[in-house]
């Protein structure tokens, strides 16, 4: 399969340039933050805790009001959007979701249709066979009536991912999405999100693993104490210099040739104990 | 087409797949054709019962007359029945029935919305202390010895006050957030308590002390036509402004911040909410004084035969609601010689409903 991924030319989906916010009293939480994102483009944004990657993501998401720069979403100023028009670019998987009242996975991913219903309407059974579309699609048809807080971690992740889908949008924002998933799961999410990104969509995805952007990202962000420290393809920006610059910790970038594909050298991240070694002596 | 993403590749997933879409389509035929099933089922329900209760009472009739009664009055025939049955199945009982059919949905409806909204299963109308506002306009009311249009108006204004303090509060000190909306609501309703507690204290034990107490017991016996009319179109009015938020309120269930990235207007369904639910509260416990338990106990009823969609939910809620009072006030007027207090019976028949409800659904909640 050709990669038809990662092409300068496509088009600029996301353009945030200059974003500062912060809360008056605590000091800036993004200051001068300037990104774009093309079109079947995956984003990964790395950075310690309390960085800024949330604060960056509900600015996006138009949950922050942020004090200055732009987000321009296919050349559209946010800031003159109605949240309606925004929900049809942007659709938001969040890390996890609770609901005291038992909703079934399928009217959990009906919700995603709500920027495409008139004011005042309903659902109607073409929505709710979207919904049960784009379930499918992910090959979770068969919990759609089952009650979404009982479903484990994995599937209710499965589901947020679904309703993002229903709401047929450009821009896929996901934070942190792994954090919560076995390996398993953590591996099969990220192969639908970059089948998903195949199909033209952008995603925007925060996460603590950069082993994850050198995998499944075309672009990958570092972000430490709200500014950009680096950002560009995986192999260039993550190396063992700036990732133990961003987390504080020391950590090893390496190359490892793929057993399936001989000649391809993929790079992932290592760290060990500061004195000597245990698993590989 | 590839059934799933990962599947264009893989015969055996793919042929899985479609089982388990074969399996997920039935749900969804069979929830769009019974989704107005539950619906038409309540409605008959009410009818029956709102017939029926035109019988039962201290005086009672047998539904056999009350039929023949109502046929000859609508058909304008030569009259039946005694003068006596006459001017209960006409003129009596119907205020009072409607008055609960009112006061049922009403205070059922904004129940569920506060509990959607707040998402929180134990949430009730009185949470923004409507209710101990409109108790004390009453009793200051009583204590003057004004007129009942009067002391509806006065229960009704302090009933808003309530919640109108609690709102200042989640305002100003909460910045907008709905706990602390919910803890000002909680310190209004404590603060109203100690007022209507004051006016017990300086009230006549002979004449208005009974008085304000009775009021605060709960009833629908002062209901007339004539009172209904306004009251009612208040409850109608706010019913029609639930509805409109229908599909908002659904989204708002599985939270603010995701509500709002799906679309949703927070401020305008939050205001419409409170609003209309604060409006519906003050109205009907002017009209019937202190009813509890009814709007806590039966959007969860509704919920458990409907599911969580406020879309259900409201019409369900409505209807269970209306059936629920009407049947609780039927043993009201009928179980003992004096009229029994309706706020007393609701809490005696609501809460072991509720603790049955908590053990059939509380684990869901942890």
């Amino acid at each position: 399969m050709s990669d038809p991924r990662a092409c300068p030319d496509q088009p600029v989906s996301l353009a945030i340039a200059d974003l500062t916010f912060g809360y008056p009293a605590k000091g800036h939480r993004l200051q001068d933050v300037s990104l774009t994102l093309r079109e079947a483009e995956i984003c990964c944004l790395l950075g310690p805790n309390g960085a800024g990657k949330t604060t960056l993501l509900r600015c996006l998401l138009g949950l922050l009001k942020p004090e200055r720069g732009t987000i321009r979403i296919q050349g559209q100023d946010i800031k003159s959007l109605a949240a309606r028009d925004l929900a049809r670019l942007v659709a938001y998987v969040p890390q996890s979701a609770t609901t005291p009242f038992p909703f079934t996975a399928l009217e959990m991913a009906v919700m995603g249709r709500t920027p495409h219903l008139r004011s005042g309407a309903v659902p109607s059974a073409a929505d709710r066979r979207i919904a049960l579309g784009r379930l499918d699609r992910l090959g979770i048809a068969a919990l759609a009536d089952r009650i979404f807080s009982t479903l484990s971690g994995g599937q209710r992740q499965m589901v947020l991912l679904a309703r993002a889908l229903v709401q047929d949008a450009r821009i896929l924002v996901l934070d942190e999405p792994t954090a919560a998933l076995d390996y398993g799961n953590e591996v099969r999410l990220l192969q639908i999100v970059s089948a998903l990104a195949d199909e033209g969509r952008s995603v925007l995805m925060t996460t603590h693993q950069p082993a994850q952007a050198f995998g499944y990202a075309d672009r990958a962000v570092l972000l430490r104490d709200g500014a950009i420290l680096a950002q560009g393809p995986p192999d260039e920006v993550l190396t063992s210099e700036s990732l133990t610059a961003l987390y504080g910790a020391t950590i090893h970038v390496v190359s490892v040739s793929l057993p399936d594909h001989p000649g391809r050298v993929m790079k992932t991240c290592l760290s060990r104990p500061d004195s000597g070694w245990r698993g590989a002596k | 087409m590839p059934i799933c993403v990962r599947c264009s590749r893989n015969e055996r997933f793919r042929t899985e797949h479609e089982a388990r879409r074969a399996r997920a389509v039935d749900p969804l035929t069979r929830r769009v054709f019974g989704e107005h099933a539950p619906v038409l089922v309540l409605s008959a329900i009410l009818l029956l019962l709102g017939l029926l209760s035109l019988g039962i009472g201290r005086y009672m009739i047998d539904p056999r007359t009350v039929f023949h009664v109502l046929i000859q009055h609508l058909m304008d025939l030569p009259s039946v029945g005694s003068p006596t049955e006459q001017a209960i199945v006409l003129n009596i009982r119907p205020p009072r029935i409607f008055a609960a059919i009112v006061v049922g949905a009403a205070l059922s409806a904004s129940g569920a919305a506060y509990q959607t909204m707040f998402r929180n299963p134990l949430v009730s109308p009185e949470i923004l202390g409507v209710a101990a506002g409109a108790g004390f306009g009453a009793s200051i009311g009583i204590l003057l010895g004004v007129g009942v249009g009067l002391l509806e108006i006065l229960s009704f204004g302090c009933g808003l006050l309530a919640a109108l303090l609690a709102l200042a509060i989640g305002r100003l000190v909460g910045n907008g957030s709905l706990s602390i909306l919910v803890l000002g609501g909680i310190v209004i309703g404590a603060m109203f308590g100690a007022l209507i507690a004051a006016t017990q204290y300086f009230a006549n034990p002979e004449t208005t002390l009974p008085e304000i107490t009775f009021w605060l017991f709960g009833s629908l016996g002062r209901a007339t036509f004539a009172s209904l009319q306004v009251p009612a179109l208040i409850v109608a009015l706010c019913l029609a402004a639930l509805y409109a938020v229908r599909w908002p309120l659904t989204v708002l269930a599985a939270g603010d911040d995701e509500a709002r990235t799906m679309g949703i207007n927070l401020g305008l369904t939050w205001s419409v909410v409170i609003a209309a639910s604060t409006l519906m509260t003050a109205t009907v416990v002017s009209l019937a004084g202190i009813i509890g338990w009814v709007g806590l106990v039966v959007p969860h009823l509704a919920r458990f035969i409907v599911g969580p969609s406020f879309t259900r939910l409201l019409p369900a809620s409505i209807l269970i609601g209306a059936i629920y009072l009407l049947a609780v006030d039927d043993v009201a007027r009928s179980a003992s010689p004096l009229d029994l207090p309706l706020g007393i019976l609701t809490a005696l028949v609501g809460a072991p409903f509720f603790i049955l409800l908590l053990m059939k659904l509380g684990r869901r909640w942890s």
